[in-house]
């Protein structure tokens, strides 16, 4: 840990900056998965029911908000913890 | 801890220790007036004027406590809304009246197909937080046009982003003014254009003295009122209906008696396309993709304009798709394009609507902007979660007591809403016995429109109806009435789903699934009330919002950034409380006539800023070689691309491509803008060091307010 902190300072942000883009784009990808490719698949979805609910017609209803709302909040637990790791953390106000 | 972080922490449990008084007040006096009004028998009308004026009263008081003269505290609320409030703040300003009050409606009437808006208008929230809010947050000015002028280093995209929100901004709260008048003349009965000015005044009070700081700390009450508002009524109903008082885990059961009553009422059917032979479609609530396309809103709009302002336009010649006449249109139905195109403008729109933008400069700190978007998404997603609730309980107490019932035997609050003209009842069966020339609006234009032909045969000024039979040529008579409507079924006094008309000409479709919910579940007025004032809660804190952005957009980046940076602070401040004023009244004045359109123009403002600011602010932040030249390429290509389409289909569908409608318009525009921005980028020389430094600053998540204003003040010198 302390090794990245005592990187040169462009060669740290490049790297802080890398390790952020691959999360953004792990987590982008969940996102598309969760709500735009069941659209394409609701009408096999919806012949699975579970308590009443049409799977297709819950991911778009709700199943889909769930993820969504669980993938900022660990975004921002991820970076909190990123920045730490860079010695980059943000003051606290 | 820090000095700061301790007086911070203090803070954030003061404003908890407030709100969570307010939220006990608020139940407690609901619980007040239930009780008046169940014991006492308090009038409806006097628990509507108490309910409006109170909270109106509030949001003043809350307004008139923040008043400012700091720029920094009317611009963004001193840079100090914790997360969690600023999360509230954020629900309030996003979700509007039509959130509010029609969202349910449109999930009621177009079953999955109005899914793309719940995950449209939430999914863009995860655009935000990723890839928006904390580089926003680290730049920390005042306006979106802030950023774009400053990373496209010039005043020519400043300007053109500047009146980009304001064109968006303005509309989307014009239709916040007329949700305010319609909630006011519903539930107090005044006139609607009292309403809108009482309405009014009561934003001006709060957003003119404190700008963004009445604004925020009015949007946490009016979030608190809302949501109580909107989950109490939906709970109730649920343990009514199902005995349970989770109505988002509970109303699974409400889809399947949905789907059981569709198929009992022969709703839910598999018919073959009429223009693609082998193509089946399924109607019902749970198949997808089953809406055609169509004009039938142009064709509308254009009537309205006319009768409005006396014009002379010729409406677009109504068409819809699939058409058996026109086979060689196609029928985009059993497609997802268009659900798909709609969903993602909404997304991107989302993120990139100025409103909501700048509720994360008013955030301490990167770190807390990235909590900040959490939290504004889960707020948002309380009603969000609950809004398919309603909307299947709702129509599946309209598919088992309403549709297939004989009209005089409809339950009563049916009637109470037939009456305010709140519902339309379309079985001709209503008109035996009416006065001629007396019928309702709607046969009145089928009449018009010769559909239907009215004759009084025995002479005694009313219309009689007598036993169907078929004339011939699509036409049946009943009676004294004939005409291609006069069906068997229209006529037999059982009421059927498609018999059940919505007031179209109030301007708000689909309000009726919330709105009804305290009639269908029959609890007392109170409950309703409760509803109008969350309903205008919502629609009040939005237009606060939309107000400092117009208000900022015009003093702060046209006048201060562009015509005269020397401005004195006291000027700035005082040019942009006047801007709120003049912003109010030009959105009061487009009310007045209550266009259709207005709805429709907010409706589109997703793509525009999907095709304009979406992909200006993404590039500007994750591409470091876009530059001004690129910028503004990319925001005209990308806005006429966009307008172009949306257009040409609005008024012809048949202008189409893989069926996607004009409110899926952004999905054209926005590849057109990013090819602009990178080709013309690559062309024209690469951003400025400095710029290029910005750039870098941006994605440092180290807070530092001070160094980035001066690295920007540097970067525009005064000219």
């Amino acid at each position: 840990m302390s090794d990245l902190t005592k990187l040169p300072v462009a060669e740290r942000n490049r790297r802080y900056w890398q390790e952020n883009l691959r999360l953004i784009t792990i987590l982008l990808v969940i996102w598309f998965a969760v709500s735009y490719v069941p659209v394409l698949f609701v009408e096999a979805l919806n012949n699975i029911v579970i308590a009443g609910f049409p799977l297709g017609y819950y991911m778009g209803s709700q199943g889909s908000l769930i993820v969504f709302v669980v993938e900022i909040f660990y975004y921002a637990y991820a970076m909190n913890k990123l920045d730490a790791k860079y010695g980059l953390s943000d003051r606290d106000r | 801890m820090s000095a700061s972080a301790q007086s911070q922490s203090v803070f954030r449990n003061r404003l908890a220790r407030y709100y969570g008084y307010f939220t006990i007040g608020f139940i407690g006096f609901s619980l007040l007036m239930l009780l008046l009004e169940v014991l006492a028998g308090l009038p409806t009308q006097i628990i509507g004027w108490i309910f409006l004026l109170l909270t109106m009263a509030l949001y003043a008081t809350i307004g008139i406590l923040s008043r400012t003269k700091l720029l920094d505290e009317y611009y963004v609320a001193g840079r100090n809304v914790p997360a969690v409030f600023n999360g509230m703040a954020t629900g309030a300003d996003w979700m509007s009246a039509a959130s509010f009050i029609s969202m349910a409606g449109t999930l009621w009437l177009l079953g999955y197909d109005g899914l793309a808006y719940i995950m449209g208008w939430t999914g863009g929230y995860v655009l935000l937080a990723l890839l928006f809010a904390p580089y926003l947050r680290k730049f920390g000015q005042y306006t979106i046009p802030d950023f774009v002028g400053a990373r496209f280093g010039g005043n020519t995209a400043r300007v053109v982003a500047a009146i980009c929100a304001i064109i968006v901004s303005l509309t989307y709260v014009t239709a916040q003014v007329v949700g305010v008048g319609l909630i006011m003349q519903r539930f107090v009965g005044v006139d609607y254009t009292i309403g809108v000015i009482l309405g009014l005044s009561g934003v001006l009070v709060c957003s003119f003295l404190g700008g963004m700081k009445a604004v925020t700390w009015t949007q946490v009450a009016q979030y608190i009122i809302l949501i109580t508002a909107y989950l109490i009524p939906v709970t109730a109903l649920s343990i009514q209906l199902t005995g349970f008082p989770i109505p988002q885990l509970s109303y699974g059961q409400a889809l399947q008696r949905i789907q059981e009553l569709e198929v009992q009422q022969g709703l839910s059917k598999k018919t073959e396309s009429p223009v693609v032979p082998g193509k089946f479609i399924t109607s019902g609530y749970i198949p997808p993709f089953n809406e055609g396309l169509s004009n039938a809103a142009a064709v509308d709009a254009v009537k309205q304009l006319n009768t409005q302002f006396g014009l002379n336009l010729t409406p677009p010649a109504a068409q819809t798709i699939p058409d058996p006449k026109k086979p060689e249109l196609g029928d985009w139905r059993g497609t997802p394009w268009n659900f798909l195109a709609l969903m993602a403008c909404l997304m991107l729109g989302t993120a990139g609507l100025p409103h909501i933008l700048i509720r994360f400069y008013t955030v301490p700190s990167v770190r807390e902007s990235r909590m900040s978007v959490g939290w504004s998404l889960f707020f948002i997603f309380l009603l969000y979660f609950t809004a398919p609730a309603y909307a299947a309980f709702s129509r599946w107490q309209i598919l088992e007591n309403v549709v297939g019932k004989q009209i005089s035997e409809l339950p009563g609050w049916t009637k109470t809403w037939a009456s305010n003209g709140l519902i339309v009842i379309r079985d001709l069966k209503v008109l035996d016995g009416v006065e001629i020339g007396k019928e309702p609006g709607w046969v009145k234009n089928l009449i018009n429109a010769k559909s239907l032909v009215v004759e009084d045969a025995n002479g005694n000024g009313k219309i009689d109806l007598g036993e169907w039979e078929d004339i011939g040529e699509g036409k049946g008579r009943a009676g004294e009435i004939s005409g291609t409507v006069v069906t068997k079924a229209r006529v037999d006094g059982i009421l059927q789903l498609n018999e059940l008309g919505r007031a179209a000409a109030d301007g708000i479709d689909g309000d009726l699934v919330v709105l009804s919910t305290p009639d269908i579940a029959g609890l007392p007025f109170t409950i309703g009330a409760m509803i109008a004032a969350g309903g205008l809660a919502a629609a009040l804190s939005t237009a606060d919002g939309l107000l400092v952005v117009i208000a900022s957009a015009i003093a702060h980046d046209i006048y201060f950034r562009t015509i005269n940076p020397k401005a004195s602070l006291n000027t700035r401040i005082v040019l942009g409380k006047s801007m709120i004023v003049v912003a109010a009244v030009i959105a009061a004045l487009l009310a007045m006539p209550r266009l259709a359109l207005i709805a429709q123009m907010v409706a589109w403002a997703f793509s525009m800023a999907a095709s304009t600011f979406f992909p200006v602010v993404l590039l500007g932040i994750f591409w470091k070689r876009a530059n001004g030249p690129g910028a503004i390429a990319g925001m005209i290509g990308g806005l006429a691309v966009t307008l172009f389409y949306m257009a040409n289909n609005y008024v012809n569908p048949a202008f189409n491509v893989l069926g996607i409608s004009h409110l899926g318009a952004g999905i054209f525009g926005l590849p057109v803008a990013i090819i602009l921005i990178v080709v013309v980028s690559l062309l024209t020389k690469e951003p400025s060091k400095e710029i290029q430094d910005l750039v870098d600053n941006l994605r440092n998540p180290i807070t530092d307010d001070e160094g980035m204003s001066k690295m920007i003040d540097k970067m525009a010198p005064a000219k």
